[in-house]
């Protein structure tokens, strides 16, 4: 029964890692830029979340749904100033960049908000639970569960039902091609990278209401992010919701064993997928 | 209604043209001959906008337009079916059609329905991926997704290479509808009897210059030998 | 009229005397200077190794790691094995850092190759992450709180007697010379062994490789090998400077010293501000470096936030570096690695151009 239990715990949890996993799959897959100050973007997005129901009062997710257009026009803006700039055949330029930012983001809100621990107030939410018979799952994780196949579900709509969507996979193709077409790749990718942070705020929302969060913790998160994109398959959204629930499920796992063991088992999940399927278990046809 | 003056453009170090003067008239067919490397489709890329170069290099409608990036040349009425077709092979046959007209200037002849029309194949093959096509229909799909906005000068840059001779005259044979609609066309040829036997006027490239130019009725064949291989006969 | 092809240039021949002055200097720097400048110089040299390392898999073999740390930790933790568990002297012991190092790159490259470009060098900090949880686990030296080597081992150190003696200084005092003589040699090790690399047609391949691998194919250089080779020579000296670092220290803890901000965000930031991709850039790089961390580290947060900064500045307006700005101004190149041709003896075309056209 406690397996039972620790397995359902870490498919749960594999949602919040599907919610951090899927921005950064977005990015990838339309401009091939692997941002890596990913991570930190989400701690900025759970500390201005934060500021926002502390100004406000309003409940956590009125309060997302605030920050979401601010998030949205800074990732906009990052990608039109900054990383539009950079991206080209040469790779190194815009993983430097990115770097460069991850330190600058973390060391910038550990002076804005200090090192201390913080999380995102959700009520009586936070310890509500449902009984299931065999086990009793948290309300919390489960709302981030259906958060995440519900924004994959919608990534999906936008990139297969809009013309939107069209542009970003044409874009992806063959930016010069689209621009043939009228498309401006450039405001696509902004576009892209200001969707990316629409989810990324979504991401923050579970992750601070969560758990406690600090400035230190956007690399972890920008790892296990990384782990499920590789794992479901470079490109597939519904992928990272699977290459998420491994990495979840594996933790748990691990932690049940012995507690210090939890992050370590995931990792360890992660490099037996890379060893059997390199390209990951639902790899896109064309590449 | 287009004109190029002293158009040059490198790759690098590489110089691919020297100094093009080209014209093209509203409605008007021009063919570019000229032999592999000649700059043929470097020249076609100049004008659409894929290659920078000096704003006043390329003048439409008296706007220069030479540092114009492609998709502001195109939301001028300047699309280009490029070398290769370069489908989106992410893309359904009909999403390229549609992703060409996500710039729709005015409402002019080519939607969806007309472009099927013109290319029957291309309605029973819609959903298919479009790389799933043979190479003629791919070519149509180009064409077609070139259509989509209804452009009023259409480049083409080889749209008969690697054909079969049937598929090319399937293709060849909705050039004159879509002179119908009043809009240019250029033709990038290697083919030079199918280039001269549609085009009203043709320049013919070597090396990055233009040898030789003139109305096609003017043109000989042993000129155009010359012009194309450089020898001074 | 004769050509021949080289890669010597007025400056670097006037550069390779300076450079003989310098080491010639450097080794007899500890009879004269400071312990605070041998400290710093310390610091400048081990850093100087590491971003020179980071430049050559990087600047010139495109493998953008971001686990360097990994070494470096698992060099340092080598090192204190052999030393408390086996009852090394610390100085060998620094060699079993590099042995750890390198065989710590064959599964990371195992791993890290399978990964496409940019995914790369996440993949590489994965596998710094497990190595440092694993480490953190291995409670003899210390688990998660890490340790310090015994006072028994640090007193008697081969050869610290020798310079105390030789200076007159304090065995602290004579520790720190030899850990700067050890910084020196591997510093100038490392530099020689990656000019004479990048001189070599291995080096052009790699170069190639960075650019096309089909290009590196043409040389006629298995890229695939080529890759692996220099990812764990690189790895294997980041190992012996991270057991240097840490002989010197004396203190270990896993945090520290898998730390990605110390081992790989400031190596990254020293080689893009100096100039990523030629041998000066890591020199100049180091130099502005440790600048800014002796007049700014005590502003703490806010210097590493302005280093990001800086970096992410240096990208977009100067990509080539300070040293990239400085040489396409002047069109000097100290370790010059491209080959020029040269005509009766005078030198064709800009020293920076690769290929010229030869008409
Ligand atoms: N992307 C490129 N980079 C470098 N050189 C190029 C590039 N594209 C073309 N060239 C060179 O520019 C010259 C002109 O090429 P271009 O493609 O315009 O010729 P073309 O007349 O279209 O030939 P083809 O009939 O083979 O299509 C050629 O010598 C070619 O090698
Ligand atoms: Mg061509």
């Amino acid at each position: 029964m406690i397996w039972l239990d620790t397995i359902v715990q870490g498919l749960l949890l594999g949602g919040l890692y599907a919610l951090f996993a899927a921005g950064l799959s977005l990015v990838f897959g339309i401009m091939r830029l692997v941002n890596l100050a990913h991570g930190d973007l989400i701690v900025l997005a759970a500390f201005i979340v934060l500021v926002v129901v502390e100004a406000t009062g309003l409940n956590p997710f009125l309060s997302a749904l605030i920050a979401a257009p601010a998030l949205f026009a800074f990732g906009w803006a990052l990608q039109w100033f900054v990383f539009n700039r950079v991206l080209g055949k040469d790779i190194l330029p815009p993983l430097l960049v990115t770097f460069g930012l991850s330190i600058a983001l973390q060391n910038g809100m550990l002076e804005v908000f200090s090192a201390d621990s913080q999380r995102i107030p959700a009520g009586p939410l936070e310890s509500a639970s449902v009984d299931l018979g065999a086990v009793t799952v948290g309300i919390m994780p489960l709302l981030t569960f259906a958060s995440a196949v519900a924004v994959i579900f919608a990534l999906n709509q936008i990139f297969y039902r809009t013309a939107l969507g069209r542009a970003f996979r044409a874009t992806s193709d063959d930016p010069v091609t689209a621009s043939l077409m009228g498309i401006n790749p450039r405001s696509v990718f902004a576009m892209a990278t200001g969707l990316a942070m629409v989810i990324v705020t979504i991401a923050a929302l579970y992750l601070g209401m969560r758990s406690n969060f600090d400035p230190s913790i956007g690399p972890a998160r920008l790892i296990f992010a990384f782990e499920a994109v590789i794992i479901g398959g470079l490109g597939s959204l519904w992928g990272t919701l699977v290459g998420g629930a491994i990495i979840g499920v594996a933790q748990t796992v691990g932690a049940q064993i012995n507690p210090e063991w939890q992050i370590l088992a995931g990792h360890l999940a992660f490099l037996a997928v890379l060893l059997v399927r390199p390209r990951g278990l639902f790899p896109r046809a064309v590449d | 209604m287009l004109e190029t003056h002293s158009l040059t453009a490198s790759y690098g170090q590489f110089k691919a043209l020297f100094g093009i003067d080209l014209t093209i008239g509203a409605g008007e067919c021009v063919a570019i001959i000229g032999a592999n490397g000649a700059g043929k489709s470097t020249l076609m890329r100049s004008i659409s906008g894929v290659l920078k170069n000096a704003p006043g290099m390329v003048v439409h409608k008296g706007t220069p337009i030479g540092d114009l990036p492609a998709d502001a040349v195109l939301q001028r009425g300047i699309a280009m079916v490029p070398e290769g077709r370069k489908l989106f092979p992410s893309l359904s046959v009909e999403e390229n059609l549609l992703i060409g007209g996500q710039i729709r200037r005015g409402d002019g002849r080519w939607t969806l329905e007309t472009v099927y029309d013109l290319f029957p194949i291309l309605k029973e093959r819609r959903l298919s991926p479009a790389t799933a096509l043979s190479g003629g229909q791919q070519q149509m799909v180009a064409i077609g997704r070139a259509l989509m906005s209804n452009p009023e000068l259409l480049l083409c840059d080889e749209i008969s290479l690697g054909l079969a001779p049937v598929v090319i005259r399937d293709i060849y044979a909705a050039l004159p509808r879509i002179r119908e609609t009043g809009a240019a066309v250029v033709i990038v040829e290697q083919d030079i009897t199918r280039a001269l036997a549609v085009a009203d006027r043709v320049y013919c490239l070597m090396e990055g210059r233009v040898t030789l130019t003139g109305p096609t009725a003017s043109i000989t064949r042993d000129a155009v030998h010359a012009a194309y291989f450089g020898d001074a006969a | 009229m004769q050509v021949t092809v080289t890669t010597r240039t007025r400056a670097s021949t006037v550069a390779g005397f300076v450079a003989l002055g310098l080491i010639a200097l450097g080794l007899i720097l500890p009879a004269f200077a400071s312990r605070s400048l041998i400290q710093d110089l310390f610091f400048i040299l081990t850093m100087l190794t590491l971003a020179q390392l980071w430049n050559l898999i990087a600047g010139y073999g495109g493998m953008v790691s971001v686990g360097q740390q990994a070494f470096v930790g698992i060099g340092a933790y080598a090192m204190f094995a052999g030393v408390i568990l086996w009852g090394w002297d610390p100085v060998p012991a620094i060699l079993l850092g590099g042995v750890a190092a390198f065989l710590l790159a064959i599964p990371m490259a195992f791993f890290a190759f399978r990964l496409q470009g940019a995914y790369f060098a996440i993949g590489t900090w994965v596998i710094a992450e497990v190595t440092r949880l694993v480490i953190a686990q291995w409670k003899t030296l210390g688990g998660g709180t890490g340790t310090s080597l015994p006072r028994e081992a640090t007193s008697d150190i081969i050869g610290v007697a020798t310079i105390a003696e030789l200076f007159g200084l304090r065995d602290a005092a004579a520790r720190d010379v030899l850990a700067y003589w050890l910084a020196l040699a591997l510093a100038v090790g490392t530099m020689a062994a990656i000019y004479a690399l990048l001189r070599s047609r291995n080096g052009l391949a790699l170069t190639a490789l960075r650019d096309n691998d089909n290009a590196a194919r043409s040389v006629g250089v298995d890229a695939g090998r080529l890759k692996w080779l220099v990812f764990l020579a690189a790895a294997a000296m980041t190992g012996l400077v991270g057991a240097l670092i840490y002989m010197q220290t004396a203190r270990i803890s896993p945090d520290a010293a898998f730390s990605v901000t110390s081992w790989t965000a400031y190596v990254i930031f020293i080689v893009v501000i100096g100039g990523i991709g030629r041998l000066e850039g890591p020199i100049v790089g180091v130099l502005v470096f440790w600048g800014l961390q002796t007049a700014f580290s005590d502003y703490g947060s806010w210097y590493l936030l302005a280093l990001g900064l800086i970096a992410i500045a240096v990208m977009l307006f100067a990509p080539r570096g300070l040293w990239g700005l400085f040489a396409s101004r002047t069109g000097i190149a100290l370790f010059p690695v491209q080959r020029r041709l040269v005509t009766s003896g005078l030198v064709t075309g800009q020293p920076n151009t690769q290929r010229e056209e030869v008409t």
